[in-house]
């Protein structure tokens, strides 16, 4: 992807060296490399492998319950009074949201090399969750690294991991959340190289890791190009989906990436707004820069020290974003907006009131952007948002705003 | 005038022909303060330390234990910045020009400075290398292809996971010296046995004719004199971090024993190093 000549396809990313054109790389310590390099390898032999593949399609269709529907809002589609609006079901997956399709592939690439224990870092808990599953599953031993402080907002996920048999650290450095969480993984994984494999949860981290949880994620988008074809036999005009890190996004968009007709959007958590400082935008707020691993979007201070992320919602609340995210909005084949806190929180409440689904805070971001402009596209364009999460580990954090702002007596 | 990485050859030569290995001693720049930090950098090479880790604060070290990771936090709340090492370096350099000095951090806020502007300056500051913790082989372009072109000296770590298949590529653009990591570890773990270290000094050694120094784990003058006597040198980052810590207050701040607490131990290193003698 060197030079500045446009690739007959944007979907054979990244190089060899795991660069998506600037975005990407290899930034880990000597320590981390043989161990990055070995799960390139084994990642390189199984996708090659239709044993491996085989596998996949198995858990997908027995334990995951896939392919999730492809469903019509119908009401959401009157109240909104403009283009048709369907919703990709990935919070109906096993585990109540689209971690599990990774977490699936990474766990059999773990079994395939070998290793017997995992690790994981989690924000709001539902890669964490999604982790413990699977190893509960494979009999295999589990550590989770999530903040303090998200341990303290998604107590259900904790008390799930726990009872999968994980054990869960909380992490007390830096802000206690994701990112922090992440280093800490990190850390141990150094310490743990010759038994541990690290299961990340979304498109970021050094290379391979952007590459391999997005083509696991990608049976949404592939699953998404089927179905629209079944039920209205073409494309869909535009698709929509909210990005932390950006794994449930890069699985609907990649395999769509040449249709050049098919716009896509992705809803970046704009927390108390742009302009407060208090969002986790990287793309709408930050500048290229380099950590966990890869060159992307970040957010930093003049000197290049990371900030805190805000975002009502746990899973979003990360300073960065998958790399291949930062090559798609600067190459702009992707329009990146962002939707704020209590955007975010009127959408969680008509998602439910209107079509009975509670859905996570994560897509309730993603439906606050489709309300902005779906009511004044043509009846006959089509919008696919990607529901990828269910909102029942939200509770506890939205009832008391949800009251405050009189959503709710 | 010797600078960049030609300084660090020309202390270890010197060193050779004392017979002796080097003391690296690691501090994070402005740790607990500017003021406090820039007491303790001037203070080192008089407390015996031969070459000098200068620690560039990150709110993110991915590579380094609690003790590191708060000496960083205690300098960025301090207000340290990337510039404020650079000034401190400059400092440093009016009264010493002998001592090595080797800039020690993660790549980010060298690449928000920019990489260009960041060697000029730091060579014109008088810093002779650096070691940077997450940019391995793989990523030689950023910014070790371009310092070692302007004769900044480029360190890399070599660890027990570093088999010989890789060893090449990883010794291929250093310069300066080669820092092996004696456990796969963060930094501030337990330290291994030296007949172990000893063993993979040698395997290093085969492949390069640059010094070997050894770090990660050293806590006390007694194993700072045993790396010494199968290595090159041997650095010890958490232990003057620890002692450091333990002269500030509750808050956090520095007090009147925090500079001679830190160059007594330094002191007491430096002695076992240089009885040491090969």
């Amino acid at each position: 992807m060197a030079g500045t000549a446009q690739p007959n396809t944007l979907r054979s990313g990244p190089d060899a060296d795991g660069h998506f054109g600037i975005f990407g790389g290899r930034y880990v310590a000597e320590t981390l490399m043989p161990l990055i390099l070995s799960v390139e390898k084994a990642y390189e032999q199984a996708k090659a492998d239709p044993e491996f593949q085989h596998q996949i399609a198995y858990y997908h269709t027995h334990y995951i319950g896939r392919p999730s529907p492809l469903y019509f809002a119908e009401r959401l589609t009157e109240h909104f009074g403009g283009a048709k609006l369907y919703f990709k079901r990935d919070e109906l997956n096993h585990t109540g949201a689209h971690k599990i399709n990774n977490v699936m592939g990474q766990a059999l690439l773990a079994k395939r090399m070998g290793k017997t224990k995992i690790i994981a870092e989690t924000g709001a808990g539902q890669h964490g969750v999604a982790t413990a599953t699977a190893c509960a599953l494979f009999g295999m031993e589990c550590e989770v690294f999530m903040g303090a402080e998200d341990v303290e907002r998604q107590k259900p996920n904790v008390d799930r991991m726990h009872l999968l048999g994980a054990k869960v650290h909380p992490v007390t450095s830096g802000s206690g959340t994701l990112k922090d969480a992440m280093n800490e993984a990190l850390r141990y994984w150094v310490s743990k190289a010759e038994t541990h494999f690290y299961i990340i949860g979304t498109v970021a981290g050094p290379h391979p890791y952007p590459a391999m949880v997005r083509d696991f994620q990608a049976i949404i988008g592939q699953e998404v190009k089927h179905q629209m074809m079944a039920a209205e036999g073409r494309l869909p005009d535009t698709l929509v989906a909210c990005i932390g890190g950006g794994s449930n996004a890069m699985g609907l968009f990649h395999p769509f990436l040449d249709d050049a007709d098919v716009e896509l959007i992705g809803v970046e958590a704009g927390g108390l707004g742009l302009d407060s400082g208090k969002h986790a935008a990287s793309l709408n707020g930050g500048r290229p820069g380099v950590l966990h691993g890869n060159r992307t979007y970040l957010l930093q201070d003049d000197d290049g020290q990371i900030t805190e992320a805000h975002s009502i919602s746990a899973g979003l609340d990360y300073p960065g974003i998958g790399p291949e995210h930062s090559w798609l909005h600067d190459i702009k084949r992707v329009k990146y907006v962002a939707a704020n806190d209590e955007d975010a929180l009127r959408a969680f409440a008509l998602c439910t009131r209107q079509e009975g689904i509670i859905p996570a805070l994560e897509p309730s971001h993603a439906l606050a952007h489709v309300g902005t402009f779906i009511g004044d596209r043509p009846k006959d364009q089509i919008v696919v948002m990607n529901l990828c999460g269910r909102g029942d580990k939200d509770l506890g954090a939205v009832m008391p705003k949800l009251k405050a702002m009189g959503l709710m007596s | 005038m010797t600078t960049g990485v030609s300084r660090i050859d020309a202390r270890f030569a010197a060193l050779k022909g004392e017979g002796r290995g080097a003391l690296g001693v690691f501090i994070s720049a402005g740790d607990p303060d500017a003021e406090t930090g820039l007491a303790i950098l001037k203070g080192l090479p008089g407390a015996g330390a031969d070459m000098i880790e200068f620690g560039m604060p990150f709110t993110d070290p991915m590579a380094d234990g609690p003790a590191v990771q708060e000496s960083s936090q205690r300098a960025l709340k301090a207000g340290m910045t990337l510039p404020g090492v650079l000034d401190m370096v400059r400092t440093f350099r009016t009264d010493d020009r002998d001592t090595p000095m080797i800039l020690m951090g993660y790549y980010n806020p060298i690449y928000s400075y920019g990489v260009e502007r960041f060697i000029a300056d730091a060579l014109a500051a008088g810093v002779d290398g650096l070691i940077v913790v997450d940019l391995p082989p793989e990523e030689d372009r950023e910014l070790c292809l371009p310092a070692l072109s302007k004769g900044l000296g480029f360190i890399r770590l070599a660890t027990p996971t570093t088999d010989d298949a890789r060893l090449p590529a990883v010794l291929k653009n250093t310069a300066g010296f080669v820092y092996y990591v004696s456990i796969t570890g963060i930094t501030g773990t337990a330290a291994v046995p030296t007949d172990m270290v000893t063993k993979a000094v040698e395997r290093l050694k085969r492949h390069t004719d640059l010094p070997v120094c050894v770090g990660f784990g050293i806590t006390t003058p007694e194993q700072a004199a045993g790396i010494a006597r199968c290595a090159d040198g041997a650095i010890v980052g958490t232990a003057v971090v620890n002692t450091l810590k333990a002269s500030l207050d509750a808050d956090g701040k520095a007090t009147a024993t925090t500079v001679p607490a830190t160059l007594d131990f330094v002191r007491s290193l430096a002695e076992g190093v240089r009885n040491a003698r090969r």
